[in-house]
């Protein structure tokens, strides 16, 4: 593991604590401590309600930090930031744009000269696979065209962190598969710092470099398991040593699932 | 042939006045309307008052839509100004706009002044609450993403709240719009020296009822005409919700 001095995401004794308009407050996260180094490609797993996301959320700045500190490389975080992109279980494209314009917004935002907007949209439309559809409409695509239109959205303005929040939760089983290969060609092509957060045992094997286990709410990092395989296999999946640590981390998640129910 | 009861309709009101079936004081027959709003419109009276109605009704609408987008998508936006404003429109809006014609017409006069300001007032809350409701179903993962792109917080009004509040604000508008032509010939009845439903008002005193039917008729087109053509412009505009 990357010395904390080398980590690019600090994450040191961070608690928080959702409080909904009606009902008590929650400890969604308890005292949660980790450290990620540049490129490296981690994956955050655990139950539902484990607060995971809310981790997330917080190293994207979109919810305050409240006790603790995040630090992206050595500042405070303060706000969302195109260094880090996001990208969600929901795809949350901009409806009335088409998939084209979705992928030029960040570039307009950076100030991005407009035949450059032009030239990098497409670069990154054709990269994920959706030549063709640049003048679609997100409504007029299906849920894995929409995940590849949110991601080429995303990685158009270059962040060096990728954060994501179940990014093939919604998708059915064969088009998740395909987009884990697709993840992994474009993180060896464009190597990026990636948090994936899943709470499919396998998929955060195929894809991590590193699995942090979290515990049922309240959240805490449980384990943190070192992934040591050939992911550019195809076949990884039927790998002996890919099932052993897939039944590794399920023993480590059980426990939680059970407690989460 | 969607409008064929419409045209059934027409032929009925026709036949029962020829029969005899009722009195062509109470109802005069389709053709002597028809010709009546012929001569109307012949002798420049009718667009002349239809010219002052659509004005008024025009610029008050105009103002109720910025005002009342504005203030809906604020209101969703900042919490203090929905704990300040919201029980105002709350209050407000179950209130019969029509009962704002004295007051109205005690501060800007007979003239267009004083309808603008009815249609104005009386056409706001429901854009208000439509641009309210719109903005607040935005999602938080669209605000998001626009400020993880390097969007500003005000930015984000603008390029996320504010389209995303555009099917609900488009309702509300619709509203607005059949709300326009009741307060506009209403307050036209009761106070004016011009407008279509001063026309009415005064056609009807006359005892010209053949002309009166004919006004009538035109209003109830314009109103049914001007909706067509906002459900069109609207459906093109929103095209992308597919």
């Amino acid at each position: 593991m990357a010395a904390a001095s080398a980590a690019q995401i600090t994450v040191e004794g961070v608690s928080h604590t959702y409080r909904p308009a009606r009902g008590r407050a929650v400890l969604a996260l308890d005292e949660v401590s980790l450290a990620i180094a540049p490129r490296e490609f981690v994956a955050l797993l655990g139950p539902s309600g484990c607060g995971k996301s809310t981790l997330l959320y917080l190293v994207g700045g979109f919810l305050p930090v409240e006790k603790g500190a995040i630090r992206i490389e050595g500042a405070p975080v303060a706000g969302p930031g195109p260094d880090r992109g996001i990208v969600f279980q929901h795809f949350a494209l901009f409806p009335w744009k088409t998939v084209k314009a979705n992928v030029r917004y960040g570039l307009e935002k950076l100030g991005v000269a407009r035949e450059e907007q032009e030239r990098r949209a497409q670069a990154y439309i054709e990269l994920v696979g959706l030549k063709g559809f640049e003048e679609s409409y997100p409504s007029q695509l299906s849920g894995g065209m929409k995940q590849r239109a949110a991601l080429a959205r995303t990685l158009a303005v270059d962040p060096k962190m990728l954060l994501m929040d179940e990014p093939f939760g919604a998708l059915d089983a064969q088009t998740r598969s395909l987009m884990q290969s697709e993840l992994y060609a474009i993180w060896q092509r464009t190597p990026k710092t990636v948090i994936f957060v899943t709470h499919d045992v396998q998929e955060a094997v195929r894809l991590a470099q590193r699995v942090l286990v979290m515990s049922a709410r309240p959240g805490r990092i449980k384990a943190k398991v070192n992934i040591q395989l050939d992911r550019a296999d195809p076949h990884i999946y039927r790998s002996p040593a890919f099932a052993e640590k897939v039944d590794e981390i399920w023993d480590l998640v059980r426990d939680e699932a059970l407690k989460a129910q | 042939m969607k409008y064929l009861p419409l045209v059934l309709l027409a032929l009925a009101w026709e036949a029962i006045v020829q029969l005899g079936l009722v009195s062509r004081d109470v109802l005069p027959s389709l053709s002597d309307v028809l010709k009546a709003g012929w001569i109307l419109l012949r002798e420049g009276d009718l667009w002349k008052n239809a010219g002052a109605s659509l004005y008024r009704g025009g610029a008050g609408l105009a103002l109720a839509i910025v005002f009342g987008a504005v203030l809906g998508i604020l209101m969703a936006w900042w919490r203090w100004m929905d704990a300040f404003m919201g029980p105002l429109v709350e209050a407000l809006y179950p209130m019969p706009k029509s009962a704002l014609i004295p007051v109205t017409v005690l501060w800007l006069g007979f003239g267009d002044g004083s309808k603008i300001l009815l249609i104005f007032l009386g056409c706001m809350l429901p854009v208000t609450i439509g641009a309210y409701n719109g903005a607040r179903s935005c999602e938080q993962a669209l605000v998001w993403s626009a400020r993880s792109l390097g969007a500003s917080r005000l930015a984000v009004l603008w390029d996320v709240v504010l389209p995303s509040a555009l099917p609900e604000l488009a309702t509300g508008i619709r509203t607005a719009l059949a709300l326009t032509f009741v307060l506009l010939v209403s307050s036209e009845l009761i106070v004016a020296r011009a407008g279509l439903g001063y026309l009415i008002g005064f056609l009807g005193e006359g005892g010209v009822y053949d002309a009166m039917f004919a006004v009538v008729l035109v209003v109830a087109f314009l109103g049914f005409f001007a909706d067509r053509l906002y459900q069109r412009l609207v459906g093109r505009l929103l095209a992308w919700r597919a």
